[in-house]
């Protein structure tokens, strides 16, 4: 028995050798999904409406949901996703060694990230900005009054270094308080160790919403810099990172063709007279195939976690406590910048 | 008897005597192991090798050279974002090592206090020293440094909470020293023209109390006389650095701290990161040295007390005198021990965000250029080099203090 597992992992260890040096035609983290039975996904550590446990210990969130989707896509059910919380400093190692398959946390594309530290971003699923909340008793009203206050910040992240950049620009001193985690940053800032919270406008928009007294706290208007938020995998795998990147255009072309969770599989089932929806369902063309995947992964994702917008509205939305209104992520056709590449 | 296990080497030499003749088996052994051992090695290596050129990346410490582009709030010398990642490395060492040198200091009091207090006659001083020992050395330090700092910035002072003329909080001390839940305040000086004379002077005295307490330490040897050795010392210390300071018109001031916007200004601003991790590792690590102390002292036979006491020596002399000095001979090596953990430990700094090497290099430095390696081998060559560092020096120490055999 020894032996024989001995002698196996020898094989596979050839294998895995050789798989890399030849141009290998399937995806190697696919099979390592499918034989693993569940996509490993990493995930913040806890930010309410993106990624965190309800009372029951049940993650959920808009970055839950499309690991969700992906699991979808491959094994045709939506749970079989194992989360591992994430800090920001520990995410891109996590996902280089392979620890994980698919990084769903909140992550700033930026060039450094995508070319020097060898990562695929698939898309942008949030159009974010980094704000500031301060306490409202402070009396202030425009960042550019922030001079010799005390910040709040993650360390690791890309808001560390747009913070040490604006506060540069204007010429204005500031004293940096780093924190490791989200949770961690808001004791502090509810405990007054710092006068400044500053995250992403989302973040900052779920944290308001988890405090007591909401109404005490304002954020201020200045959007110092880009956040284009997105899922991400590692560089190597074209293969994956197209399963990655077509199970998210495939939640964002639903929205836009009228697709949700409750009409698709009808749509599926009887046709429809529109060959895009046809083609994303599955029911004409190979396309679902071409990617190494059962034909109707599109339908999978939809029925089982629900449309770009659904997801939106049921996680974050007007509706939510997070209250986001769609802005910059409303579909192209409503004035934003969330578009689909066509099925085709 | 060692005719029959050693046979006679006439038959010439045999592979299997290589296992079987006790003379070569044991160079048989050493020689198998050593191949394992490097095997491993290599095996290791390799395999780092073949895994980074598979994730497409190679070793390069060029990044240390670029603009690092975050800021750190303690600095002991100039930084800003625009410096480099070197730069900042060497800020973050300098923060491990000002962290690390005064948590040694105040541990090796804290320890020596209660570990001679843990064998004090006094019923309620022993026991609360072994309280204190037992519930510090018990619990992990991590806890115990963020439970520190839970208190300092969950405090009901926010530097606001100062402001107006009738505030809620006000400063200590004549409002020099302000205690806030972000950290505490207190004056700095500020160096006018002069003040280097009034340091050397200071410093000078000190050389002079080191030698008026060799010369009365002569005097008493020869005359067995015992001088106020204390009030001539402390008058030492402090009459020629005021009167050089006076004469000179008072070239040192004091910046006072002052409630301006959102935060104090002026004075030293000792943050409660800083003082949480000093504070956390100093009774952590001194709970292990009152160990250490105690259990050297009682390893001096009660002989040597007894003998002190009939020479009429009083326990406070028979302590400083007779049982201490031996004592030091036993506590020394393992205090080594203490003050590297001491170093070590302080790399848990970033609990509580305290910029040190960890926290910088291994912190931010490493997230913003995905470095991993790179900044993990360069962490390791520096804490090796620093403990290195301090086991030379208390080694010398050691030497200076141990037994003289003739």
């Amino acid at each position: 028995m020894n032996k024989t597992a001995f002698v196996s992992a020898l094989a596979a260890a050839g294998l895995v050798a050789t798989g890399a040096m030849a141009q290998s035609s399937g995806s190697a983290t696919l099979a390592a999904v499918q034989e693993h039975g569940a996509v490993k996904c990493g995930v913040n550590t806890g930010t309410p409406g993106f990624a965190a446990p309800d009372a029951d210990g049940v993650w959920k969130g808009f970055d839950i949901d499309f690991c969700r989707a992906v699991a979808a896509a491959v094994f045709g059910d939506p749970e079989k996703v194992e989360y591992t919380p994430l800090t920001s400093a520990t995410r891109f190692t996590a996902l280089s060694s392979g620890e994980i398959d698919l990084l769903a946390r909140n992550t700033t594309w930026t060039f450094s990230r995508d070319v020097d530290l060898k990562l695929d971003f698939v898309g942008v699923n949030y159009y974010d900005g980094q704000g500031f909340m301060v306490p409202k008793d402070l009396g202030v009203s425009s960042a550019k009054e922030l001079e010799g206050a005390t910040v709040c910040i993650e360390t690791g992240t890309t808001t560390e270094l747009n913070l040490a950049d604006f506060f540069r620009i204007n010429e204005l001193d500031y004293e940096p308080v780093p924190v490791e985690s989200f949770t961690e940053a808001q004791n502090q800032f509810l405990a007054g160790a710092c006068d400044v919270y500053t995250t992403d406008a989302s973040a900052l928009a779920a944290a308001r919403s988890a405090f007591e007294t909401p109404g005490d706290y304002v954020v201020l208007p200045e959007i110092i810099s880009k956040e284009p938020l997105g899922p991400l995998v590692r560089h190597g795998d074209s293969e994956w990172a197209d399963i990655v990147r077509w199970s998210f255009n495939a939640m964002v072309a639903a929205e836009e063709l009228g697709v949700t969770s409750a009409n698709a599989a009808e749509m599926a089932e009887n046709g429809t007279n529109s060959p895009e929806i046809n083609r994303l369902l599955g029911r004409e063309g190979e396309l679902g195939a071409m990617l190494g995947l059962p034909n109707d992964f599109a339908l999978n994702i939809i029925t089982k976690v629900g449309n770009y917008g659904e997801s939106f509205e049921a996680n974050i939305g007007e509706s939510t406590t997070i209250g986001l209104a769609r802005g910059l992520n409303a579909q192209w056709t409503d004035g934003g910048l969330i578009y689909s590449p066509p099925f085709r | 008897m060692t005719t029959m296990i050693d046979p006679p080497k006439a038959a010439g030499f045999h592979i299997s005597q290589l296992l079987y003749d006790t003379r070569y088996r044991s160079m048989t052994i050493q020689v198998i192991v050593f191949l394992l051992v490097m095997g491993l090695g290599a095996y290791l290596l390799n395999n780092t090798i073949i895994n980074l050129a598979a994730a497409d990346k190679d070793i390069d410490f060029g990044f240390l050279g670029n603009r690092a582009g975050y800021d750190i709030n303690q600095l002991l010398i100039p930084y800003s974002s625009d410096s480099t990642h070197w730069r900042a490395t060497i800020v973050g060492l300098l923060n491990t090592l000002l962290v690390a040198f005064l948590g040694c200091i105040l541990a090796t009091i804290i320890g020596v206090v209660a570990g001679v207090l843990r064998l004090s006659k006094n019923w309620l001083t022993a026991k609360i020293m072994s309280f204190y020992v037992e519930s510090f050395r018990n619990i992990p330090v991590l806890l115990w440094i963020l439970a520190f700092f839970a208190v300092l910035s969950e405090m009901d002072r926010k530097p606001r909470s100062f402001r107006g003329e009738d505030a809620v909080n006000n400063m200590w001390l004549w409002d020099s020293v302000a205690v806030t839940n972000r950290g505490t305040y207190i004056p700095a000086p500020i160096w006018g023209d002069g003040s280097a004379l009034v340091v050397i002077t200071f410093l000078l005295s000190l050389l002079g109390i080191w030698a008026y307490g060799k010369w009365s330490h002569r005097r008493f040897e020869a005359t067995g006389q015992i001088l106020p050795n204390f009030w001539y010392k402390l008058g030492i210390f402090i009459v020629p650095s005021l009167a050089v300071f006076f004469l000179l018109g008072r070239p040192i001031a004091l910046s006072i701290p002052e409630i301006k916007g959102f935060n104090f200004s002026g004075g030293l601003h000792i943050r409660n990161s800083l003082l949480a991790l000093w504070l956390a590792l100093s009774f952590y690590t001194g709970s292990f040295i009152a160990e250490i102390v105690r259990s050297g002292i009682l390893a001096i036979s009660k002989g040597q007390t007894e003998a002190a006491a009939a020479l009429g020596l009083r326990p406070s002399r028979t302590m400083n005198l007779v049982i201490l000095p031996q004592a030091l001979r036993i506590i020394i090596p393992p205090l080594i021990s203490q003050y590297l953990n001491l170093t070590k430990n302080s790399s848990l700094a970033l609990a509580v965000g305290y910029m040190d090497l960890r926290s910088t290099l291994g912190g931010t430095t490493l997230n913003t250029t995905g470095r991993e390696l790179e900044c993990m081998l360069l962490m390791m060559m520096v804490y090796l080099a620093v403990s290195l560092t301090i086991s030379t020096f208390m080694n010398v120490y050691n030497n200076s203090v141990k037994l003289k055999e003739r």
